[in-house]
């Protein structure tokens, strides 16, 4: 199922900066909170997110139980070849997750 | 004395063995209803809010949250439209059909639907709401499990279809059959209820626009759901919404899918005859 939504330009110019954005789907449970019958509700937020462009990391991503549930992350890079824009992230679960999104150079 | 009593004892013997003895009835066509909810003294017969002065709760929430909804993609309900969408595609059930096997492209088929319920559904002469009416076609035509109320991929389907009716008028029908579910809606719209002692009209008819703390006080209109709220950090359908109300005037909560939220559900889509439909809304 979709854990996340990539926005790229449509097409970027070599050489120029383009904007990447990613949304994610994670409830990034903080661990403060208890449930219905007073059970604290373990931890599970996401830990750490790489991006990679074309295989070369290009960014990483330090998260913690201050993030807010489905997290946006919107950066920008410098535009060299097309190729893929992948990401890496995992949780406390350990589950771990990956979603990419092609970018065409003009 | 003792003859008497024992003559009645035995005809009522006979009574509940006639009774036993009989084939079995089909049932009604109509399902029973859910007995009537007294109308409260001084309840309003007609329209409150006039038609031209219908706002959506989006009206209430605030430039950010607006800028939010406006942004599908920065909208994180768009993320349960993604999923939903996955949904819509994929086969499920014994029948290996999946909502577009009958259904088709969900841009056509679905534009204009969730506008129209809650609506009675003429096979089981039951008030249907758009989850009720999903789960329907997953159990009778899927051949699949119903999805449980609330649960991610419910709202993910509901907000998928929903999506489809942007832009699309509410209308429902409340004549015949429906006429009894939208009676009671209306009385339990306007029965004061909870330790405060409000009904809904207290805040949603004569308050909107005002402040409630922090907060603006909407007209309570259910054009935009299944919403992202921020205080849930998640999507909940207009259920959860009556939920969250209840518990804010301390009334007795129901469970999601209740006749008296459904039956409310129908009141208030009427009473929002002519708004656009908006989901997936994001509201505070």
């Amino acid at each position: 199922m979709a854990d996340a939504r990539i926005q790229l330009p449509p097409a970027a110019k070599r050489g120029e900066n383009f904007e990447v954005k990613i949304a994610i789907r994670h409830a990034m449970e903080t661990g403060y909170r208890v449930d219905d019958v007073g059970k604290p509700i373990p931890r599970n937020v996401i830990r750490e997110l790489t991006c990679k462009y074309n295989g070369a990391e290009v960014l990483k991503v330090d998260m913690s139980s201050g993030f807010a549930a489905n997290p946006l992350l919107q950066f920008w890079l410098v535009a060299q070849d097309a190729g893929d824009i992948s990401f890496e992230w995992s949780d406390d679960l350990g589950k771990k997750y990956a979603e990419k999104a092609t970018l065409s150079v003009a | 004395m003792r003859a008497p009593a024992l003559l009645l004892l035995c005809a009522a013997a006979v009574v509940a063995c006639a009774a036993l003895a009989q084939t079995p009835v089909a049932a009604p066509a109509a399902a029973p209803l859910a007995a009537p909810i007294p109308a409260p003294p001084g309840m309003p017969t007609k329209r409150v809010i006039p038609l031209d002065q219908l706002k959506s709760g989006l009206a209430y929430t605030g430039d950010e949250v607006r800028a939010q909804q406006a942004d599908d993609f920065g909208n994180p309900g768009m993320l349960w439209v993604e999923r939903g969408e996955k949904i819509w595609n994929t086969a499920d059930g014994t029948s290996g059909k999946s909502c577009a096997s009958c259904h088709g492209d969900a841009k056509q088929g679905m534009k204009g639907v969730s506008v129209r319920y809650p609506a009675i559904d003429p096979a089981t002469h039951r008030l249907q709401n758009i989850e009720a009416r999903i789960n329907a076609s997953r159990v009778n035509d899927q051949k699949a499990a119903a999805f449980t109320l609330e649960s991610e991929d419910m709202l993910a389907i509901t907000a998928f279809i929903n999506m489809q009716s942007r832009g699309q008028p509410i209308h429902v029908a409340t004549d015949g059959e429906a006429r009894a579910h939208f009676e009671r809606g209306r009385a339990f719209y306007y029965t004061r209820r909870g330790q405060m002692n409000m009904s809904c009209a207290t805040c949603h008819e004569q308050s909107f626009g005002k402040r409630l703390f922090a907060e603006t006080l909407s007209q309570g209109q259910p054009n935009d759901f299944p919403i992202y709220r921020l205080e849930w950090q998640t999507m909940g359908s207009l259920h959860r919404r009556f939920r969250a109300c209840l518990y804010g005037v301390r009334a007795e909560l129901q469970p999601v899918g209740s006749q008296d939220f459904l039956d409310l559900e129908l009141f208030l889509a009427w009473r929002a005859e002519g708004l656009k439909g908006e989901a997936p809304g994001v509201r505070r």
